[in-house]
């Protein structure tokens, strides 16, 4: 049964080979029949292996393929292992990853490099599904590295402006660093355990270390160390907002719906090695908090439409962290899974404003939209309140557990309910100062332009509409999962703590509305005075973090490899260049173009050869 | 017919190959030079023939009946590059011709 799980990666792969090898040469339906329709097949291949899964009623089901390599005890292979974790994955990965194909189509009509575009998100969603799929930490760290090469070339697709390279560059350069990290945790976990199957590795983890010990903290770390880097956590999480230079479908499928949560799921699949290390779950639960509350004042202060989106993103991402850090594994995942949905919708709503504005990105810009994009007001509505979790939304319910198992949470439990709890205010705040500023109140210019939205941009964004609206609803397989490591005993909390965790996004909305909508109080007194001022620039610049790195890390680098440009062994190759450029220049001599030189030549050396041959 | 010995066969090659050598090094015209080049192509094809006659193998003979189409397929090709550059450059002298240079 289920022998076609492997389609599910090999169908947007062909997608990929037959953009990429036809390189542009397809007309542009063809190439979204293609580019789409790939990513189609690859959800019904998913759905079916899903139901099957499901209706099996087995815990977990592994493909294998054929073996990759094999040295020594060492034999990852080509398989593909399938629990409820997975099917959530790669439900989540295929269904909005074909949503926003399909919107793609429409969005992209009009870019010369069309083509380029699909092959790339093609690969992408290959990648991603390897990754989720991967029954061994060598395939998932193949996958977790293909999506990040997605990431770079699709980030800098507007390859021509330089901006947009650097961009590309940074992300990479600062994902690479989580990378390293989560490369030596699998040598780590190799040398300790001898395996890298996944469900092995775990038993074994299990049987041989400690609760507490060494060697458990250490890995967990590194992993985590990983983790951090793919979803834009502290300390790595500067790449993200500058990702926001690749096109908008790019930022809602790659750094909103599923790359950036491959971390979530890598913390969620090796859970068991970080019960083993109590102390480093904790910290998932602090830098998630932490992150979550930072991002939430960057977002703030944000001119850029698609920049605050990205802080929500990492936001919302420091809540999944957050409920992994106090063992929500299975709120973490369902979060995880509505973000998705809502997350995608904002971003893909924001780049139907963005496209009828003509790629206005300020806000401030905009203004009283509401009537003139009807369908972005509609769809930034129904993700904002899903965002802000209001009752009854997907959002409320995932964050309301995940802050729940928090509370429950002895010791640290409290502060880290409250942190998350405020982090929600934040949340109102930010996202419906969006929305009122760019669909209400006056409108600032942009007056002229018709809304973009034929029915394949609009199609995808009423799906999302409603997943984000009843997504609370969907109950995700992955109880057997996480069996053995989470408690299932029922919270039972006042209403009180229900009443504060409802109103209190209100109250944000209510404040912003305040702020930006009704004009009863006034942004520019609050901003009147100098420390106000100063604030705001250092939310505005993230907290300072980029000029931070930049004086810690990049400068002292580059110092370094200018001291470092004219050491010996550069030396030792110039040597050979120069040594190259004098025997040229010896040679060049000898040819001088003229024929009887070189009959001469020929003639002398037959004479030396003959005489040699008759004297010896 | 044994009259001419074979040494004096070689040693009348020889010079016909010296001959052309040093026509082929001193001359400047093309059309020369390809006229020594004939000279020293035959000489090697009466090489070849004394050499048959000597040790009374017909190999020699047949080497040089393919030297003589050789030569002539050579002359064809040598004649037609010579009149393009005569018409590209307007001179046969071989010196003037010196742009292929390191």
């Amino acid at each position: 049964m289920l022998t076609q799980i492997w389609l599910m990666p090999t169908l947007p792969l062909l997608g990929f080979l037959s953009l990429v090898l036809t390189a542009g040469t397809l007309p542009k339906r063809a190439v979204a029949v293609i580019g789409a329709g790939s990513i189609g097949l690859a959800f019904l291949v998913a759905l079916s292996v899903a139901i099957q899964f499901l209706a099996s009623g087995e815990e977990a089901v592994t493909q294998s393929l054929w073996v990759w390599m094999s040295v020594g005890g060492f034999n990852p292979g080509f398989s593909f292992y399938i629990d409820g974790l997975t099917v959530v994955m790669m439900l989540v990965i295929t269904g909005v990853g074909f949503l926003i194909h399909l919107y793609s189509t429409g969005f992209m009509i009009d870019d010369p490099s069309y083509s380029r575009f699909f092959s790339y998100m093609n690969l992408f969603v290959a990648a991603m599904l390897t990754l989720v799929l991967a029954d061994n930490l060598v395939l998932l760290y193949l996958g977790w590295e293909g999506v990040g090469l997605c990431s770079y070339l699709l980030i800098g697709f507007w390859y021509t402006n330089p901006e947009n390279g650097y961009a590309a560059r940074k992300a990479f350069v600062v994902t690479r660093v989580g990378d390293t990290s989560m490369a030596l945790g699998l040598f780590l976990l190799f040398a300790q355990l001898g395996t890298l199957n996944i469900q092995d590795m775990l038993h074994a983890a299990e049987a041989e270390w400690q609760v507490g010990s060494g060697m458990a903290i250490a890995a967990a770390l590194l992993l985590l160390g990983g983790a951090v880097g793919k979803s834009a956590q502290l300390p790595l999480q500067t790449w993200l907002p500058d990702a926001m230079a690749g096109p908008t479908p790019i930022s809602a499928l790659i750094h909103a719906a599923t790359m950036v949560t491959a971390g979530v799921y890598l913390i969620a699949r090796t859970h068991v090695v970080f019960e083993l290390a109590p102390s480093v779950q904790e910290l998932v639960a602090w830098i998630g908090l932490i992150t979550l509350l930072m991002s939430g004042f960057t977002a703030m202060a944000q001119h850029d439409i698609k920049r605050i989106l990205a802080y929500s993103t990492i936001s919302q991402i420091g809540y999944m962290f957050l409920g992994l850090g106090v063992g929500a594994w299975s709120a973490a995942i369902f979060h995880l899974m509505t973000h998705a949905f809502f997350k995608a919708l904002l971003f893909l709503g924001a780049g139907t404003v963005i496209l009828s504005l003509h790629h206005e990105h300020d806000i401030f810009k905009m203004g009283g939209k509401r009537k003139q994009l009807p369908v972005a007001f509609l769809s930034f509505l129904i993700g904002g309140l899903a965002l802000t979790a209001f009752p009854f939304t997907s959002g409320f319910f995932s964050k309301d557990e995940i802050l729940l198992a928090a509370l429950a949470l002895e010791g640290p439990g409290t502060i880290l309910w409250l942190g998350g709890v405020i982090g929600a205010f934040f949340t109102g705040i930010y996202t419906f100062r969006l929305i009122f500023v760019v669909f209400f109140g006056e409108s600032k210019g942009h007056d002229q332009e018709k809304e973009v939205a034929g029915w394949n941009m609009a199609g995808p964004l009423f799906v999302l509409m409603l997943l984000s609206l009843v997504g609370g609803f969907i109950s995700i397989p992955v109880d057997a999962v996480f069996a053995h490591g989470e408690e299932h005993a029922e919270h039972h909390v006042s209403t009180l703590i229900h009443g504060i965790m409802i109103v209190v996004p209100l109250i944000g909305i209510a404040i912003s509305y305040l702020f930006y909508c009704s004009g009863q109080l006034s942004i520019d007194k609050l901003m009147a005075s100098k420390l106000a001022q100063s604030l705001h620039r250092f939310w505005f610049s993230g907290w300072g973090m980029d000029k931070l790195y930049d004086g810690l890390f990049v400068r002292p680098f580059v110092a370094l490899a200018r001291l470092n440009s004219k050491d010996f062994i550069d030396w030792l190759y110039g040597l050979l260049v120069s040594l190259t450029r004098w025997g040229n220049a010896l040679v060049v001599k000898s040819q001088t173009g003229y024929l009887r030189w070189y009959a001469l030549s020929i003639a002398l050396g037959l004479a030396v050869l003959l005489t040699l041959g008759v004297t010896l | 017919m044994q009259g001419i010995p074979y040494e004096h066969g070689l040693i009348l090659a020889s010079i016909l190959f010296a001959i052309g050598l040093v026509g082929v090094l001193t001359r400047r015209n093309i059309v020369f030079l390809l006229m020594s080049l004939e000279i020293m192509l035959n000489a090697c094809g009466l090489a070849f023939i004394v050499a048959s006659a000597r040790w009374e193998q017909a190999d020699g003979q047949v080497m040089f009946l393919m030297i003589l189409t050789l030569a002539a397929a050579e002359v064809a090709v040598g004649l037609g590059l010579i009149i393009q550059l005569y018409r590209r450059y307007h001179t046969v002298d071989i010196d003037r011709l010196s742009e292929m240079k390191g």
